[in-house]
């Protein structure tokens, strides 16, 4: 077991360091944009420019390029300046990831509580006319885009603008909130739809893996035992076939932080990674962009690992490969 | 006086294409102690009666007739919680594939501690220790180290014989094996029978035992039923059914047996075409448009009852008469199915 994770979290870090070559040369060897010039500003000269590129280091070749940001990475936990306001990029990150992992956690606890369960009751009466129901209602949910979704919850619930039930804090409410519990008051609306799309996928999702493993000789083998449908389903069916759901939990979450929340955050006004990477790509702000990709491999990367050891703790099979 | 007594049993299943006639007709009994081999090709509908004894078959698109009755009591009448009771306590069963059967997330022992704890007020510890010994008994070793291994880490006979403890925890008094031996092979095959056989004569318990396999029948079973295509074809003693057997369909099955006296050269005799659609099964006889002795009475169903003469326990659905099948069975030499002259009507 100890020998399992050692070589997943090696492979890990191997795995982040060929993201951080690829992004490097993705955004530094074909720039869309010549970061000097962008830099410099409007009607700067060239002697500027020139200036600055070397100031930069951008005249280097770039495999040293590429050395000098592994080692103020490595050494320093340094991921450059932003091109716009010259503060460290790791700061700009640091500030703006509580937001986006409260936001993220809180729906993620939000479509686990709602999409395990109806997919559950889903699963153990199929074609019925709750699991139609509900299989309908999830498709309009997952059809159903985030930034229209967000839209159409202010409009209904938001307490400035809300037509329908006016009781939750509204677009920006979250920068204003200054203890927890105004902060998570202020996610409410936010985690219900960012919540929505997942909770309808992993209803789906916990269904249709359930009805498989329904089918399942143990689970005749549990019948044949003379347990209660109740056991049948709750331990030997759900124990199997929620499984492949870690794998798709670990994917989202990981994702999520890595800056997915983009819509989410935006439509709300969240001060979030995603609203980071919105607002550096306008400005075409590579170092910060660079920064987010990387921290975004990193958080994919570090949740795949503990999906991975999960699975050894959920299936044995796994534990003696 | 029958330990189990099914009785007309029919089971049909709605499906997309129509009505699957899974089951029809069937009536067999067991007595305390008896072996029953049941013998048929896939799909005849072996498996589907026997899981419908402990109501494993029941769905909404199930419909389930006849009576299955046990101490007193008709099986298909009993709702779920007092069948529940039933299963895997005065009735166990053990499946063909015991790897798929086995949970894969549970340890062995883990697994046959619910079985008793499910029937039996015990302790945690006690149903281990119970467990243990069930293992011990059944014939694996180091029963105090495996106890806590996967079913993965078993090898197959053994996840067999952890099967066949699990099953034989709240001591039942009719054992289903369906297809016990299939999923192994031959040598292990010979060992789990011998150990059913062997746990039987000690514990006394009946046993159905499910096979596509005459051979395992002949040398496990005392009595035999053949089923084809949904029914009851034949039912009888093993010596009946192996010396003196009344159905064409038996006769098939036993001249397709290898036998050593055929030579090297020779094609292994088969019954010619495939079994019916059980969608849409031919009026009358089952076997009729397989069957060379095939004539005008074999449109109308014959039912399942004794037809040669001194041997009342002997029941097949043939119309033949006993001079008839006497002779008409025996081909080249041996017992088995002539060939077809014309196709039949």
């Amino acid at each position: 077991m100890r020998r399992y994770i050692a070589r997943r979290v090696l492979w890990g870090v191997a795995l982040l360091f060929i993201c951080s070559a690829v992004i490097f040369v993705i955004f530094y060897a074909f720039p869309s944009a010549d970061p000097a010039t962008l830099r410099a500003g409007r009607a700067a000269t060239p002697e500027q420019i020139e200036r600055i590129r070397h100031s930069l280091g951008l005249d280097e070749p770039i495999y040293t390029q590429f050395w000098l940001y592994m080692k103020n990475l490595v050494l320093h936990f340094d991921l450059g300046f932003s091109y716009q306001s010259n503060v460290p990029v790791t700061t700009l990150i640091l500030d703006r990831l509580p937001a986006t992992a409260f936001l993220v956690v809180g729906a993620a606890i939000l479509w686990l509580a709602v999409g395990i369960p109806v997919g559950i009751v889903s699963a153990v009466r199929p074609r019925s006319l709750l699991d139609r129901t509900t299989m309908v209602t999830t498709l309009a949910l997952i059809s159903a885009p985030v930034f229209w979704l967000g839209l159409v919850a202010l409009y209904l619930f938001a307490d400035d603008v809300g037509q329908l039930l006016p009781i939750f804090p509204g677009i920006g409410s979250y920068i204003e909130a200054n203890t927890f519990l105004a902060k998570a008051e202020s996610l409410i609306l936010p985690w219900i739809v960012l919540a929505a799309a997942s909770a309808a996928i992993y209803a789906r999702y916990m269904r249709s893996s359930l009805i498989d493993t329904m089918s399942e000789d143990y689970i005749r083998t549990a019948r044949a035992k003379g347990l209660s449908e109740r056991r049948v389903v709750m331990r030997h069916g759900v124990r199997s076939a929620v499984t492949p759901i870690v794998t798709l939990l670990g994917l989202d979450i990981g994702t999520l932080l890595a800056g997915n929340a983009i819509l989410t955050e935006t439509v709300f006004n969240i001060p979030g990674v995603g609203r980071l990477v919105a607002t550096s790509i306008e400005r075409a702000d590579l170092p910060v962009i660079q920064g987010v990709v990387l921290f975004g491999a990193f958080f994919i990367i570090t949740f795949n690992l503990i999906v991975d050891i999960a699975y050894a703790y959920l299936d044995p099979r796994v534990r003696y490969e | 006086m029958s330990l189990l007594e099914v009785s007309d049993l029919h089971v049909h299943f709605d499906t997309d294409d129509g009505v699957v006639q899974a089951v029809d007709q069937v009536s067999f009994g067991i007595a305390s102690g008896e072996t029953l081999g049941i013998v048929g090709e896939s799909g005849c509908g072996k498996s589907v009666a026997n899981m419908t004894i402990l109501g494993l078959t029941r769905g909404p698109r199930t419909t389930i007739a006849g009576r299955v009755m046990f101490e007193g009591a008709d099986l298909l009448q009993m709702g779920g919680e007092e069948l529940r009771q039933v299963r895997g306590n005065e009735i166990a069963m053990i499946f063909q594939d015991p790897l798929s059967s086995l949970h894969p997330f549970f340890s062995i022992g883990d697994q046959i501690t619910e079985s008793i704890r499910t029937h039996r007020d015990v302790s945690r510890a006690n149903a281990r220790a119970r467990a243990i010994e069930l293992l011990g008994m059944v014939g694996v070793p180091e029963p105090r180290r495996r106890v806590d291994d996967y079913p993965h880490e078993f090898s197959g006979g053994m996840r067999q014989r952890a099967m066949i403890a699990m099953a034989l925890a709240n001591d039942p008094k009719l054992l289903i094996a369906d297809e016990p031996t299939t999923a192994l092979d031959v040598t292990t095959q010979a060992q789990i029978l011998s150990l059913l056989q062997d746990l039987q004569d000690r514990l006394g318990m009946a046993v159905i035992l499910i096979t596509h396999d005459l051979g395992v029948v002949a040398e496990n079973a005392d009595r035999v039923l053949v089923m084809y295509a949904g029914r009851i074809v034949e039912d009888g003693a093993i010596d009946q059914i192996f010396y003196d057997p009344g159905h064409p369909y038996t006769w098939g099955l036993l001249g397709s047996l290898p036998s050593l006296d055929l030579h090297p050269h020779d094609r292994l005799p088969q019954i010619a075409g495939l079994p019916p659609s059980l969608l849409a099964p031919p009026q009358g006889c089952h076997f009729r448009e397989r069957c060379p002795h095939a004539f005008d009475r074999c449109l109308q169903v014959p039912p399942l009852e004794a037809r040669l003469p001194d041997s009342p326990a002997h029941r097949d659905r043939c119309w033949l008469s006993a001079e008839q099948k006497r002779e008409l069975r025996v081909a080249d030499g041996r017992i088995g199915l002539r060939e077809r002259k014309s196709p039949a009507s």
